[in-house]
């Protein structure tokens, strides 16, 4: 194995990625393989799984980002957690070390979200200007890369106990379409590591190595090319460009908190969807005055987070939901676009479930009393879901630069969001289903939970055919800036009903070879 | 910070100081602990009457019938410093005040849980009380030791997971 690359501050003809999760830590290894010299630059520490805490609130402490940011809009999160608009993950592999894994293509349909549905008031929708032929083979290999079950003949997982009670009330209410879900979770050995042991902690960092994290795939192999330098507690501060409008590099805070300018031939941008449009606004000079790549006004905009929700129950007995894999378990039916529902779009139920001392945080925060105390005595009986559905772009759901600043002077992002009454109709549809289904087995009581801070973040730098529309290109290059990409969740156009990762990771294997063969021909 | 001692207080020390605080705890100089003294917290900081009133708060709070006072008291205890004094002394009266305007001496002194927290609705959004609440959802549910009360069983890596461990043992579907 070689040793992992140095390179000089001053080699200009290095990619600079910004972030080291499921895009940039992707795009970072998929670039390296292919003979490019790149850097990773991520904010956050490195942890490997034998250093992974399966205790919630100690491993929020290790892994979660809690850098400042601030909230507004109507949404319960801006009241309940304003400090915490998401649930993400500061750390090299970025969110993929607190994902879940489910693995979902996109429907044919949802490519193309303003054609099928029609324009919706108050919604910005836009067509992809990519369709689901064209990235029927980066689907192929990134299933193949986080080695995803139910497809490629891999075989799905087991049924949990939770799982067991959500299948029943699925198919006692007439659901087809239900099963362990497509999960980046080996349900055998695969690609050198090893099958899930159901130990149930998969938000914390899976300890085996049974759940794919670019922590501990992309990354290593990357960096084994000698190829890749990761460069870990590097905060990006800047993206400068020349007189011709190109960037040049970046300047970053190190490990001692001292600036840093890292030159770089192309800037790849992907910090999550709060992150990377803060820097983008954070770089604004006297030729990009409101901030870089944003000629089209939409940098920040149309921030989109998925039509979330929970649905608990208690039964009469047991069910141990915290037991097995969190979230194995789909019913597909729902995620169809049937506007005979009452809304545009479709969503995914999935089980879930949440330790006792998230549950405590997360089952009604702000809750108290009796009729709090008595689901939890109840906790051990309980099942869980969670519904992921679409939500509508708004352009004035969006992330803008905060009057707070960060510990290195910073503005941080302000994330302003609200429901769009396409997102509540949705949400009701799936808490009645969701109800539905446990009564249907039995549940002596019913909790239909509001959303979390956010785990799926998308939309602020939004892909568009035309630049007035968008920031990025269909190769997530930016309009205005020819050697400035964006590689992460941020680029999506629409959301779409499925987790959103394995089309980010399809996404950025994808722009690697747009970028390696772009850089061979000349073009950046 | 959350000292809980577990002292060897004998019965009769404890009776002969002891003042009612509660149905729950009795508090006397320097101390509250539990009539049986199966357990104890020191108070510093704050006044006795502070400390059994958050205590009580916290039960009403978060009432669960098989969780003992001395998880709560845990929970709580850290407010026993001189940061938090006035913050718990200008609460505390506020909430006493409240329980006078529906009848009691004091808010211990309303013995049934649903006049006190009635007492406590009315105060719901204060910062006070949000401050308690707030901090009673990691430091009350985040005790490991409460953990097996509800039957959750933590982390399972140790134990090889649930693979061969019962993650889908349920038999009564
Ligand atoms: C609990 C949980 C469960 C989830 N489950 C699923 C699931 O089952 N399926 C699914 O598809 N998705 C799931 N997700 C979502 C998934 O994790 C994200 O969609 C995905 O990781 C996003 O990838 P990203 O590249 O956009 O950002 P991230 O993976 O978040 O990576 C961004 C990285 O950039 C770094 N960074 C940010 N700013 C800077 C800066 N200025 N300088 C340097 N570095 C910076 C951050 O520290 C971070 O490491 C889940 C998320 C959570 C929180
Ligand atoms: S349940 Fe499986 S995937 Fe999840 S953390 Fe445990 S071993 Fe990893």
């Amino acid at each position: 194995m070689a040793t992992a690359a140095k390179f000089e501050l001053t080699d200009d003809s290095v990619v600079v990625i910004v972030g080291t999760g499921a895009g940039g830590g992707v795009l970072a290894n998929e670039l390296a393989q292919k003979g490019v010299k790149v850097v990773a630059l991520e904010a956050g520490g490195r942890y490997m799984p034998e250093d992974y805490i399966n205790d919630e609130w100690e491993s929020f402490g290790q892994l979660a980002w809690t850098d400042p940011r601030t909230t507004s809009g109507d949404w319960r999160v801006a009241k309940d957690f304003s400090g915490l608009p998401a649930w993400i993950v500061k750390a090299v592999g970025g969110t993929s070390v607190h994902w879940a894994g489910a693995s979902l293509r996109f429907q044919d349909h949802e490519w193309k979200a303003l054609s099928a549905y029609g324009a919706v008031e108050g919604a910005n929708l836009l067509d992809w200007p990519l369709d689901a032929a064209e990235m029927a083979p980066w689907y192929d290999k990134a299933e193949a890369k986080l080695g995803v079950t139910g497809v490629g003949g891999r075989a799905r997982l087991p049924g949990s106990n939770n799982y067991k009670v959500f299948e029943k009330g699925a198919l006692a209410l007439g659901y087809k379409d239900v099963h362990t879900g497509n999960m980046a979770i080996n349900s055998a050995d695969y690609d050198g590591r090893m099958a899930c042991q159901q130990t149930g902690f998969c938000f914390q960092g899976c300890k085996w190595g049974a759940k794919w994290s670019s922590a501990y795939t992309d990354i290593p192999r990357g960096e084994a090319t000698g190829n890749l330098e990761v460069r870990d507690h590097a905060h990006v501060a800047r993206i400068l460009h020349d007189d011709s409008g190109k960037v040049t590099g970046v300047e970053y805070f190190d490990k001692d908190g001292n600036l840093q300018m890292q030159k770089a031939r192309v800037v790849a941008v992907a910090g999550n969807s709060f992150e990377s449009p803060r820097l983008l606004l954070n770089s604004h000079s006297s030729m990009f005055p409101d901030g870089l790549a944003n000629s089209s006004g939409q940098v920040g905009r149309n921030y989109m987070r998925h039509t979330t929700g929970s649905v608990y129950a208690t039964f009469e007995q047991p069910v141990k939901m915290w037991r097995g894999t969190t979230m194995a378990g789909i019913i597909r039916d729902e995620a169809r676009h049937d506007p005979s529902r009452g809304f545009v779009g479709g969503y995914e139920l999935e089980t879930l479930s949440l330790g006792l001392p998230f549950m405590a945080a997360f089952l009604d925060p702000g809750g108290w009393g009796r009729e709090f105390t008595t689901a939890l005595d109840s906790y051990a009986n309980m099942a869980g879901m969670w519904i992921v559905g679409e939500d509508m772009p708004q352009a004035e759901n969006r992330v803008t630069l905060s009057e707070t600043e960060d510990k290195f002077g910073l503005k941080v992002a302000n994330v302003n969001f609200s429901d769009h009454p396409n997102d509540i109709a949705m949400r009701n549809h799936a808490y009645k289903q969701g109800q539905a289904i446990y009564k249907a087995v039995g549940a002596t009581r019913t909790l239909p939970t509001p959303p979390y801070p956010s785990t799926h973040n998308l939309g602020t730098n939004r892909m568009s055919e035309r630049p007035e529309d968008g920031v990025v290109n269909r190769n997530g290059r930016a309009h205005d800036v020819p050697n400035l990409f964006v590689s992460d969740g941020s680029q999506f156009t629409t959301g779409a009903a499925e987790n959103p990762t394995l089309t980010i990771v399809a996404l950025a294997i994808r722009q690697a070879d747009h970028i390696a063969k772009e850089m061979a021909a000349g073009n950046v | 910070m959350t000292r809980l001692n577990k002292q060897g207080l004998t019965r009769r020390a404890l009776l002969s100081r002891a003042v009612a605080a509660g149905a729950l705890a009795v508090a006397g100089p320097g101390f509250i602990a539990a009539p049986d003294a199966a357990w104890a917290v020191e108070v510093t900081a704050i006044s006795e009457h502070e400390m059994a009133t958050l205590l009580q708060m916290a039960r009403d709070i978060y009432p669960h019938d098989r969780v003992g006072d001395r998880f709560y008291a845990v929970a709580i205890k850290s407010y026993d410093v001189t940061e938090q004094k006035d913050m718990v002394a200008e609460g505390i009266a506020a909430l006493d005040e409240a329980a006078k305007k529906a009848g009691f001496d004091n808010y211990l002194a309303a013995g049934w849980e649903d006049d006190r927290v009635a007492i406590l609705r009315s105060i719901q959004d204060t910062p006070f009380f949000q401050t308690i609440r707030g901090g009673l959802v990691t430091g009350l549910y985040n005790q490991k030791d409460i953990w097996p009360i509800f039957g959750y069983e933590g982390e399972s890596f140790s134990h090889g997971g649930y693979i061969d461990r019962g993650f889908d043992d349920i038999d009564w579907l």
